[in-house]
C-alpha cells in the first residue's frame, strides 16, 4: 500500500505545482528576471548612445558614493550623489515620523469607538487610499500653489501680503508623501491597538496611573508590532517615490527615484542607473529585515 | 463611582483624529468642487459649470487613454486573479511542502521591490525585446501589470481560504460529491468574496499605476495616469480636476462594493 500512497502523493504534488507555477512564472518574467538583468548591467560600462557595452567594470558601483578624478583617478566622496541619497533618506524618515505622530492618535481614537462607528471611520480611512495616487497629489498641488486656496485665503485675511512659496519645496514633497501614505500607518497601528486587552488599562487606571503614563508604559509598548509595520509600510514607498517629487518638488528637489530615471533618460548611463536602483533596493531590504525581526507577525503565519 | 473619563481616554487624541480626517478629505473635496468651476483659477469660484467635464469628454487623447486604462486593468486583473486563485488554492490549507517558502516569496516580490526599480528594469528588458522581435504591442504592458497585480489578488484570496471552514468540503466529499462538484458547489461559492476582493484590488492597482506604465509604454500607449502626468509637466487645466472627480467616484463605488460584500459574508 505504501507504493500506492506514494503514487497518490506524487500526483497530488504534480497538480499542486501545475497550479502554482503559472503565477510564479508571470512574476519571474515580469519582475524577478528584469531585476537580475539590472544586477548584470550594474557591472557593465555605459554605451555611447544609451544601452551598455559588455565590458565588466565596478565603476558604476564606485560612483554611487564617489567621484573619480578625471586626471589622476583619485576617488573623493561625491557631493551630489550623497546629497541626493541624504535628502531621500531624510524626506522618507520625516514622512514616517509625521505619519506616526498623526496616525497613532487617529488609530487609537478609532480603536476606542464602538464597533459600528469603528467600521465607518475605518472605511473613511480607506477611501482616499483607494483613490489614484496621482489625483491625490494633484489635489495637494492645487491647495498649496501660490495662487491656490491656502495662499488666497491667507492673503484675504490680511495675514500675509505675498503668497508663501510652498509648492516646489522639500516641505511640499513631505506633505504630499504624508498625505498619500498616512492610511498605511493608521491601518496596521489600529489592528494592533484593537487587539489590546482593556483590563490592563483598567488596572493601570485603578493604580492611579495618569493617562500619559498609561500610554507610555502600556499602550505604546503593546502596539509596537503595529507601529513598526506601519513605519515600514510608509518608509518603503516614500524612499522610492518618483511621482510626488515631480509634481510637488518641481524637478529642483531631486530624490533617488528621479535620479535613477535621469540615468535612463538624458543621463544615458544605464549601468550607473542600475547600481543606484540596487542601492535603493538595499535600503528597502534593510527596512524589511527590521520588519521581519520586530514587526507584526499577524497575517504572516503559514498554511 | 463613575470616573470623569473612561480608562481609554487620552487627552487630545480625538482632536488629532478629527484633524486627520479633515486633512485627508479637504484636498479631495476642494478638487471635486473645483471640477465644477466655470473659471480656470484653482482658488476663485467662477460659478457652476460642466465645461471641464465636457472638454475632457471631447478630448480624443483622454478618451483613448481612458479606454486603454480600463482595457489594461480588466485584462491584467482577470489574468492575475485567475493565476493567484490557482496558486492560493494549491498553497493554502495544506501542510507546508518543499518549495512553499520559495513560491510564496516569489509571489511577494512585486510588493517588496520599489516601483521605480521594477520600472527601469522592465524598461531595459522591453527595449531589448522590441529591438529583437519588432513587436511593440500591448503585450509588454499586460505582462508587467499582471505581474505586479498577482500579489494584490493573492492576499485577499488566501486570507479568505484561511478563514473558510474546511469541514464543509470534507462533508461534501463524505456525501460522495466528486472533487470537481465539491469545488464547484462548496469551495467556489465560499471563496467568491475573496476572489472578488482580489479582482477589485488588482483592478484598482492596475488602474492606479503610473511609474511602471510610464517606463514600459511606447508612443501612443498612454493610460489615463501617464496622460495626466504628461499634462502636468506642461500646463495645468481644470480638465484634470474633472478626470479626478470621475476617478474619485469610481474608487468610492469600489470601496463600498467591497464593504458590502464583506458585510454580507459576515452575516452568512
Amino acid at each position: 500500500m505504501a507504493s500506492l500512497e506514494a503514487v497518490r502523493t506524487k500526483s497530488a504534488s504534480r497538480t499542486r505545482w501545475l497550479m502554482i507555477s503559472p503565477a510564479v512564472l508571470v512574476v519571474i518574467i515580469g519582475a524577478i528576471a528584469p531585476l537580475l538583468v539590472i544586477v548584470t548591467y550594474s557591472f557593465l560600462t555605459p554605451g555611447s548612445t544609451g544601452g551598455v557595452n559588455f565590458t565588466p567594470s565596478f565603476d558604476a558601483w564606485t560612483r554611487v558614493l564617489f567621484d573619480r578624478d578625471v586626471f589622476d583617478d583619485t576617488l573623493t566622496l561625491s557631493g551630489t550623489n550623497l546629497e541626493i541619497l541624504l535628502r531621500s533618506l531624510l524626506l522618507s524618515l520625516a514622512t514616517t515620523v509625521l505619519c506616526l505622530l498623526v496616525g497613532f492618535p487617529t488609530a487609537y481614537f478609532i480603536a476606542t469607538l464602538n464597533p459600528l462607528n469603528r467600521e465607518v471611520w475605518l472605511l473613511l480611512v480607506t477611501v482616499p487610499f483607494w483613490t489614484n495616487l496621482l489625483i491625490r497629489t494633484f489635489a495637494i498641488q492645487d491647495l498649496i500653489r501660490n495662487e491656490g486656496i491656502i495662499n488666497t485665503l491667507l492673503t484675504k485675511a490680511g495675514l500675509i501680503s505675498e503668497p508663501i512659496q510652498m509648492l516646489f519645496t522639500n516641505f511640499a514633497i513631505c506633505l504630499g508623501l504624508v498625505y498619500v501614505y498616512l492610511p498605511l500607518m493608521i491601518l496596521p497601528v489600529y489592528a494592533s491597538l484593537e487587539r489590546q486587552d482593556r483590563s490592563l488599562l483598567e488596572a493601570a487606571s485603578d493604580l492611579y496611573a495618569r493617562p500619559f503614563n498609561v500610554l507610555r508604559e502600556i499602550i505604546v509598548p503593546l502596539a509596537r508590532p503595529g507601529i513598526i509595520a506601519g513605519s515600514i509600510l510608509v518608509f518603503i514607498p516614500a524612499i522610492g517615490t518618483y511621482v510626488t517629487p515631480i509634481l510637488l518638488g518641481g524637478g529642483r528637489n531631486l530624490v533617488i527615484g528621479n535620479y535613477i530615471e535621469f540615468q535612463f533618460g538624458q543621463g544615458r548611463d544605464w549601468p550607473f542607473g542600475s547600481a543606484l536602483s540596487l542601492a535603493l533596493m538595499g535600503i528597502v531590504m534593510v527596512a524589511l529585515l527590521v520588519y521581519i525581526r520586530h514587526g507584526d507577525s499577524h497575517g504572516h503565519e503559514h498554511g | 463611582m463613575a470616573k470623569a473619563f473612561p480608562v481609554t481616554h487620552q487627552p487630545g487624541f480625538g482632536a488629532v483624529a478629527i484633524t486627520t480626517f479633515i486633512f485627508l478629505y479637504a484636498p479631495l473635496a476642494v478638487a471635486l468642487v473645483f471640477a465644477f468651476n466655470a473659471g480656470t483659477s484653482p482658488a476663485k469660484w467662477g460659478g457652476f459649470s460642466l465645461r471641464w467635464f465636457q472638454s475632457a469628454a471631447n478630448n480624443q487623447q483622454v478618451i483613448s487613454a481612458s479606454i486603454l486604462s480600463l482595457k489594461l486593468a480588466a485584462i491584467s486583473a482577470t489574468l492575475s486573479t485567475t493565476l493567484a486563485a490557482l496558486a492560493a488554492l494549491a498553497m493554502s490549507r495544506t501542510p507546508r511542502f518543499r518549495g512553499w517558502t520559495l513560491a510564496y516569496s516569489a509571489i511577494s516580490v512585486p510588493l517588496m521591490v520599489p516601483e521605480i526599480v521594477t520600472a527601469v528594469a522592465l524598461l531595459i528588458v522591453t527595449a531589448t525585446f522590441r529591438g529583437w522581435t519588432g513587436y511593440s504591442g500591448l503585450g509588454y504592458l499586460i505582462l508587467a501589470h499582471t505581474a505586479f497585480c498577482v500579489p494584490f489578488a493573492y492576499l485577499p484570496i488566501r486570507a479568505r481560504l484561511q478563514t473558510m471552514d474546511i469541514s464543509l468540503e470534507r462533508a461534501a466529499g463524505d456525501l460522495y460529491a466528486s472533487p470537481w462538484n465539491a469545488f464547484r458547489f462548496v469551495t467556489m461559492p465560499l471563496l467568491f468574496p475573496g476572489i472578488l476582493a482580489g479582482f477589485i484590488l488588482a483592478f484598482v492597482t492596475s488602474l492606479d499605476d503610473v511609474v511602471i506604465t510610464e517606463f514600459v509604454k511606447t508612443a501612443g500607449q498612454d493610460t489615463l495616469p501617464t496622460y495626466m502626468l504628461g499634462q502636468v509637466r506642461r500646463t495645468i487645466t481644470p480638465e484634470v480636476n474633472a478626470i479626478a472627480a470621475v476617478f474619485l467616484l469610481i474608487s468610492v463605488a469600489l470601496v463600498i462594493c467591497i464593504y458590502v460584500v464583506n458585510q454580507r459574508t459576515k452575516i452568512n
